[in-house]
């Protein structure tokens, strides 16, 4: 039992940090029809953003709130990341999205290179807090700390983009623009803002999951970003592209699919059984499970 | 409009019929000749290659290259004449590759057994993945065929069975290969060998393309529906292309293990693919050369640019210069950002384009 509740929410954690990257991806790709490799990059930036100021910044360091000082100045740092790659890179080529996707794919490759170049390839110990290298016992399981901040961090991400999308005229905006981004233009609205908005949000989301994740895996190496990426966008595509709650539904099938079948069957197969889970979702229903329009 | 359209570089205009005109349809055999004699040279180029061109080590690199145009090459058949935004293409290359190895070193067959079996494998492995994968189209299909491409990878990382070698890698058994592919001495084989791939796959493409089915293939590039409203299957059509594409990359993963002696795992990350992708681009999607010329030339720089990083020129330069240009991705990234800004057909439109500009330039007489 206790084993089982272990996985349930190490699965969860992981899961969270799949549903962190794919929010945004999900959001960019629904709304500017961009599938964002460089999104990865903002996972990274946020990882090293936070590791830098943890131990170079005054006032941040790995313990209380001067952890927090340094998670939000990783966060800032992703996001300014990101509002600078929509800027410069992907408004000059807009609604030419094959070139945006080009872009995106020389950004990731370049960007992952500077970080490299920067802080060298190996995997760095990343400044996490003590107490969440300690277990808490929930129901008879030791279950890691870093796990259930993450899944923290992730319910109060998803219930504070919900409440955007919801409640806010900028999230309307998005919302319809998902839906039908002709349609909002033609309605005089500027969807470009919207564009900036998104970018910003999931650069947001990534570098929190950047922070969270070198707490999680307790290193910070310049891989880790697209290594993530490609499981975030499995998530996406089964959750149903443009679909944030559909994001979240299947970072959670896809955490705990990956978690207990590399437990119980041989490790790796948890990632293979995943693409599986892909392939038989695109046969059965081709728009993922909470997509409206048919991708097709 | 279909989300993939990529519209062709305009074909190269010559205005004025001469000499060059006229021996134009010939370039292509003088520049194969001049590849193929290239080995009997002792030219050394210093700064473009490190030896003289008959050595060992240059001859090796040319090799690669050469393999790359042409996996380059059977790529472009995918994204550049029919519009398929494929991320898993690295996949059928490391099918070849580690193929080829596994049946050599760890099953002891011959050579001419393994590859036939590699690539037959790799082409019957790329008809079932696109059978799957081309039930979805634009986007998602890219997102399908990236994760088809990542369980490979994880496979190979894995070490599932010993067959692999995870991360080390699996260096070939040379004790059964024939003695004329095996040594340094023999490097010149395996570049003829690498040059005779790279022409079997631009006479493949160039067939094709060539072909009703080519018109087909361009028209789904162009829009997808009207190829359906004709009464034709796209879905066929397409399937078609991605399993050809993907025997062909096997092949070329067949040459590729001979010519470096082993597979390694990073030919099966998602990176390559997005190489192959940057390749095509910067050459021209489409275009007869231009894939050919970009991934030639990409492999060229991948390689150069590691020697140029390392070299005393780089170190001496600032911390902020020299880290970022010791990283030949990071140069090649910001090439092909660029490239996609300034020169959207890639490499092969730049041809008219110059021609263009010096024309304007040209004073001009004014009518009588």
């Amino acid at each position: 039992m206790g084993t089982v509740i272990l996985l349930a929410l190490t699965g969860l954690g992981l899961a969270a940090l799949y549903f962190l990257v794919a929010s945004g991806l999900s959001l960019v790709f629904g709304l500017a029809d961009v599938l964002n490799f460089a999104h990865g990059l903002f996972l990274g930036v946020g990882a090293y953003g936070t590791w830098w100021a943890a131990g170079n910044l005054p006032g941040a360091g790995p313990d209380g709130f001067g952890f927090v000082f340094a998670v939000a100045f990783g966060v800032a740092a992703g996001t300014l990341v990101a509002i600078l790659v929509e800027l410069v890179l992907i408004r000059p080529l807009y609604s030419r999205t094959i070139e945006q996707v080009l872009v995106t794919v020389g950004l990731s490759l370049a960007g992952v290179a500077l970080l490299q170049a920067t802080w060298g390839a190996d995997a760095r110990p990343f400044p996490r807090p003590d107490w969440t290298r300690q277990v808490t016992g929930i129901l008879g399981a030791q279950v890691p700390n870093g796990g259930l901040l993450l899944i923290i961090a992730a319910v109060l991400v998803l219930g504070a983009i919900l409440a955007f999308l919801r409640w806010t005229r900028y999230g309307l905006v998005i919302r319809a623009g998902v839906e039908n981004r002709e349609m909002v233009t033609a309605l005089g609205i500027d969807v470009r803002k919207a564009f900036t908005l998104v970018f910003a949000i999931g650069g947001a989301a990534a570098a929190l999951a950047g922070a969270l994740g070198g707490v999680y895996f307790g290193t910070v190496s310049p891989g880790q970003g697209s290594s993530l990426l490609i499981f975030a966008f499995i998530v996406v595509v089964i959750g149903g592209m443009g679909s944030v709650v559909g994001s979240a539904y299947a970072a959670v099938v896809v955490g705990l699919v990956q978690q207990f079948v590399n437990y119980y069957g041989t490790s790796g197969l948890g990632d293979i059984c995943v693409v599986g889970l892909l392939a038989v979702v695109l046969l059965l229903r081709p728009q993922g499970i909470a997509g409206k329009v048919a991708t097709a | 409009m279909t989300l993939l359209d990529i519209t062709p570089a305009p074909a190269p205009t010559s205005p004025r019929p001469g000499r060059v005109h006229r021996i134009r349809p010939f370039l292509p055999l003088v520049a194969l000749v001049v590849l193929v004699i290239l080995p009997y040279s002792t030219i050394s180029l210093p700064g473009i290659f490190e030896g003289p061109v008959n050595s060992p080590g240059t001859l090796q690199l040319l090799a690669i290259c050469l393999i790359f145009g042409g996996l380059a090459a059977g790529y472009d058949l995918l994204f550049g004449r029919t519009g398929m935004l494929s991320f898993g293409h690295a996949l059928y290359f490391a099918a070849g590759v580690y193929g080829t190895d596994i049946l050599v070193t760890r099953a002891g067959l011959p050579l001419w057994q393994a590859a036939l079996l590699t690539i037959t494998g790799g082409t019957i492995l790329a008809a079932l993945l696109g059978a799957v994968a081309l039930r979805t189209v634009g986007i998602a299909f890219a997102m399908v065929t990236l994760a088809f491409a990542q369980v490979g990878a994880i496979l190979v990382a894995r070490d599932f069975g010993g067959l692999t070698g995870g991360e080390e890698g699996l260096p070939l058994d040379v004790s059964g290969l024939p003695a004329g592919l095996v040594g340094v001495t023999n490097t010149v084989n395996l570049y003829w060998l690498a040059l005779a791939y790279l022409t079997l796959v631009v006479f493949v493409v160039h067939r094709v393309s060539g072909s009703p089915t080519g018109r087909v293939l361009a028209g789904l590039r162009d829009d997808e529906r009207r190829i359906g409203v004709l009464g034709l299957d796209p879905y066929r059509y397409k399937l078609v292309a991605f399993t050809l594409a993907g025997g062909l990359a096997s092949t070329g993963g067949v040459v590729y293990v001979l010519i470096v002696g082993g597979a390694s795992p990073h030919i099966t990350s998602s990176e390559l693919t997005l190489s192959l992708l940057v390749m095509v681009v910067l050459g021209g999607p489409g275009t007869r050369w231009g894939p050919v010329l970009g991934g030639v030339l990409y492999m060229y720089l991948d390689h150069r640019l590691t020697a140029f990083g390392t070299s005393d020129a780089v170190d001496n330069l600032p911390a902020v210069l020299s880290h970022p240009l010791s990283q030949p991705l990071f140069v090649l990234g910001t090439v092909f950002i660029l490239a996609v800004y300034f020169f959207p057909g890639g490499l092969t439109s730049l041809a008219p384009r110059l021609s263009h500009l010096t024309r304007s330039l040209k004073p001009r007489t004014p009518p009588n």
